[in-house]
């Protein structure tokens, strides 16, 4: 945590509303603690927040860019737009690259009315995809005695990688490979069953917005992710 | 007051949208008062009629002959409703596409099969190289994912097209549904 920034009180805008908040705290989530909603797939509680889905996109008086609420910090003076006709644009084509990109066939998914990805499409009224899909051939990957990793369903948000790394302490999970050829790996991409680092706690299958990661067994609709790492992350916050 | 043509199809799909569709107990009794169905699975007509008010396609653009189907039947109606994820995502017949034309008649007709052997070529239609969403084809007007819709999203749907009214789906669905 920086301190200097941590020690600053800044007021700006959201939406025209008036928020105060310390310096280091970002938009997204000054947003959230003034009850404006800012949609987020790869954001979670607890984790490093790292700019990956861009789905909570914002404007910025003054800036011609467009920023990811998660990973830009408040300044003062600030006036942020969270939901122009522009940013509902942009966030819906987002959401269908997302879905053109692999497999996401719903209706057969474990993850199907408990998915992150579909409950985002919901919620921007996407009814349906008008770029053309790209059916990749991907891997699935059942060497693990008690989890899947499907390729297929992979949105690449890193909660995975983040969750590892930073609450189990582990490091299985990365990405390899750049752009379109990005894929979550474990290890050096070797077979996730053959993984001396895995230590099989079941973080990274929690945290996974869709069903990239599952538990073995589970059959369409029945993989209910718990949400028990954001309090372990509060809670390790405390003893720290 | 002159009844609405209304037409259904069904292109590459499991037929559970048409099993929706009939599912929805008395309402169908409403909606047959106000309704023509002109051409459908459930009716004995060979030939796509001209001046179809609203077509429900149910299934995703697989064939050569889908294709076909698809373009007569944009040509001949004035609202197209995609019904169902195959139409408009191509879902569960989709998962074909990552795997070539011949890889997938043979995997069905020639390793899995114990006798005879072939692969048909005779009297059936064509695949193309993608199952594909209907929209990839031709202008879809309105879209009710889910697999399948729930009647009560589909009659509401026509209910409104018949009133004239654009249909919300909202939240009464979603992909998967």
């Amino acid at each position: 945590m920086n301190s200097t920034l941590a020690s600053q009180i800044v007021t700006l805008k959201i939406d025209g509303k008036d928020c105060g908040a310390r310096g280091d705290e970002t938009i997204l989530s000054v947003a959230r603690e003034n009850g404006i909603d800012i949609p987020t797939l790869c954001h979670y509680d607890g984790l490093t927040d790292i700019g990956a889905c861009r789905i909570c996109l914002v404007e910025v008086k003054g800036s011609p860019k467009l920023f990811a609420a998660c990973s830009t910090l408040v300044t003062e003076g600030m006036e942020v737009s969270t939901n122009s006709p522009r940013l509902q644009r942009y966030r819906k084509t987002i959401l269908e690259l997302l879905f053109s990109e692999r497999n996401h066939v719903c209706a057969v998914c474990v993850s199907n009315g408990h998915c992150e990805l579909q409950a985002m499409a919901m919620k921007l009224g996407l009814t349906h995809v008008r770029l053309p899909y790209r059916y990749p051939n991907l891997k699935v990957d059942a060497t693990h005695t008690r989890y899947v990793q499907d390729d297929n369903r992979c949105i690449l948000c890193q909660r995975c990688v983040r969750v590892c790394a930073e609450i189990e302490g582990a490091h299985v999970w990365d990405i390899m490979g750049r752009g379109i050829e990005a894929r979550a790996i474990t290890d050096l991409n070797e077979p996730w069953g053959a993984s001396t680092s895995c230590t099989s706690c079941g973080k990274c299958v929690h945290v996974c917005p869709t069903a990239a990661i599952f538990e073995k067994g589970k059959s369409a609709g029945e993989m209910v992710k718990r949400s028990f790492v954001s309090e372990l992350a509060a809670k390790r916050e405390v003893y720290e | 007051m002159s009844k609405a043509r209304i037409a259904t199809v069904w292109l590459d799909g499991c037929s559970g949208c048409h099993m929706s569709l009939l599912d929805m107990d008395e309402k169908i009794i409403t909606l047959a008062s106000l309704i023509e169905m002109v051409y459908s699975p459930t009716v004995d007509m060979k030939q796509y009629p001209q001046n179809v008010d609203v077509c429900l396609i149910e299934g995703a653009a697989s064939s050569d002959e889908d294709i076909h189907k698809l373009k007569i039947i944009r040509l001949n109606t004035k609202c197209l409703v995609a019904l169902g994820d195959c139409a408009i995502t191509g879902n569960v017949p989709s998962m074909r596409n990552m795997y070539k034309v011949e890889e997938i008649l043979n995997r069905a007709y020639v390793e899995n099969a114990v006798l005879q052997q072939q692969i048909p070529r005779i009297g059936v239609p064509v695949l193309q190289t993608r199952c594909r969403p209907i929209h990839e084809i031709v202008k879809v007007d309105v879209f009710v994912p889910g697999c399948p819709p729930p009647s009560e999203t589909i009659y509401n749907c026509v209910a409104d097209l018949l009133a004239g009214k654009t249909p919300d789906i909202g939240a009464t669905t979603r992909f998967g549904k």
